[in-house]
């Protein structure tokens, strides 16, 4: 995919990024940094410490029924794979959406909020393919409300052991100086007489790096103020190369990469985020027949045994007996935390238990690497 | 940016060290700063004949592999195995322990065709 420059969509911290000395590249549609300082670093940052990524590619999308929680509900339960129906408000949860073969479109946060209905955070990459289909599958469901308020909001990831104590810094500057919710949970912050704003500041305690945090949505106009806040307060500024990293090590899904249309989630390692006991939602028959069947294949963590260059995207698995291809790495990396080179593969069953030998092809040579338990770390 | 004037360079940053029959090769400052945080280098095997612009070595950082190229022909007669165990001395001293290899080369009046640290200063802005 070409993607010119100019083409581009900025995100509203764009100056900061320039002014921080970021590398930018094409995301997802969108000009995004890579890094600034150097992604090992930033990693660090992150385990030991805390970091800030911009988020504010991610979509954010309201549904609401005017028959209220329980309708928006049952219409969210027929497109996602998660039950929308066991959300209490403030709460959320990871949930999918899928095809009719039971491929992922998109996975996404889902969350209820307290008085409004639901929230969803979607990747940037598929904004446009989910409205798609929640509008299609509105038609039946006429009470259903959908807003997409994405070009609105900017947004933010605050994430690492100390997130919550630079949270409280900054928390001071906000309506009512609110506590972080509990994991998984969403409060809206109102200041007074701001009740009509479509985009209320929102904070959620999810993340994508497996530490500890909060993802911090707000007006766009107001992202470079909280940004500054959340950098005085202690946060390094962290890039998109961390941020694969870090869900990597913690064997998190990227779309486009370990999710696609093809695979399901249940060959992704995802069954937990798919109730079949709930009504049908789209996909669920091609799950069903591959629950009594079996499954082709399982999304597979492997780590490099010995000393090799960092596995990368598209690199082959190769049976090391009969040195056959039997995959290929959907994502890889050096892992800045074990020093070691990490990767996710689709594996045919028979190997994809921890333990079985596999190599790498690296260019033409074979280096020795093994299915491991996930997460990595 | 250090570029230091007794070197020479190519556009694809690789710099030799003229004046000698082991002419040792790396990468420019400013390479290594587009590159950022080295992980991993691919070094030639010692006693390789090669010609200019053969993708000898190879050097990675997180996010991307690179290949670094022969600058002149030649006998590859040493490598920096250092490199190894602790490539990150490419990103803090491009010019001195980061060295990749040395190459003997075959002709040395070869070496006056590459870019002089000045032109090579006028490639970069």
């Amino acid at each position: 995919m070409s993607e010119n420059t100019e083409d581009l969509k900025r995100s509203p911290l764009h100056d900061r990024h320039v002014a921080l000395g970021a590398r930018l590249v094409p995301f997802a549609g969108w000009e995004m940094p890579v890094q600034y300082e150097g992604i090992l670093r930033e990693h660090r940052a992150v385990r030991e410490s805390c970091g800030v990524f911009d988020i504010s590619h991610m979509g954010e999308i309201t549904v609401r029924s005017t028959e209220g929680t329980k309708a928006a509900a049952a219409y969210l339960n027929h497109l996602l794979t998660n039950d929308a129906s066991v959300l209490k408000p403030g709460q959320g949860q990871y949930t999918l959406m899928l095809n009719e073969r039971g491929g992922v479109i998109d996975d996404l946060i889902l969350y209820r909020t307290r008085t409004d209905g639901f929230f969803l955070v979607v990747n940037a990459s598929k904004l446009s393919e989910d409205l798609i289909w929640l509008e299609q599958e509105a038609d039946s469901y006429y009470t259903v409300r959908i807003e997409d308020h994405s070009a609105g909001y900017g947004a933010l990831a605050v994430q690492g052991p100390k997130s919550q104590a630079i949270y409280e810094k900054v928390a001071k500057r906000l309506p009512g100086s609110p506590a972080l919710p509990p994991r998984n949970g969403i409060i809206k912050v109102v200041a007074e007489g701001d009740e009509d704003n479509p985009t209320p500041i929102r904070i959620c305690r999810t993340g994508y790096t497996g530490e500890d945090g909060f993802e911090f949505f707000c007006p766009a106009a107001q992202t470079p103020a909280w940004f500054d806040a959340f950098l005085e307060a202690g946060a390094v500024p962290c890039g998109l190369g961390a941020r694969d990293t870090l869900r990597l090590e913690k064997c998190y899904p990227l779309n486009g990469s370990d999710l696609d249309g093809y695979h399901t989630p249940l060959e992704a390692g995802l069954k937990p985020f798919v109730k079949m006991g709930k009504d049908e939602f789209l996909g669920h028959d091609a799950l069903k027949v591959q629950l009594t069947k079996g499954l082709p294949s399982k999304l597979s963590a492997i780590c490099v045994t010995g000393k090799a260059p960092p596995p990368r995207t598209g690199y082959a698995v190769v049976d090391p007996e009969t040195k056959e291809p039997i995959g290929e790495l959907s994502s890889g990396s050096l892992s800045p935390s074990l020093g070691t080179g990490i990767g996710l593969a689709y594996l045919p069953l028979e190997k994809s238990a921890p333990g079985t030998e596999v190599c790498l092809d690296i260019r033409g040579r074979l280096f020795p690497a093994v299915v491991s338990k996930k997460p990595f770390i | 940016m250090n570029i230091p004037d007794h070197l020479r360079y190519l556009e694809s940053h690789e710099w030799i060290e003229p004046g000698g029959t082991e002419a040792k090769v790396g990468i420019s400052d400013h390479a290594q700063e587009v590159l950022t945080d080295v992980v991993y280098v691919e070094l030639p095997e010692v006693g390789k004949t090669v010609s200019a612009g053969d993708p000898v070595a190879v050097v990675e950082s997180v996010k991307a592999a690179s290949d670094i190229y022969a600058p002149v022909a030649g006998e590859i007669v040493a490598v920096n195995s250092a490199l190894q165990e602790d490539p990150a001395v490419i990103n803090t001293d491009p010019y001195g322990a980061g060295w990749f290899f040395a190459i003997k080369p075959t002709d040395a009046a070869e070496l006056d065709s590459l870019l002089s640290a000045e032109e090579y200063r006028a490639k970069l802005s």
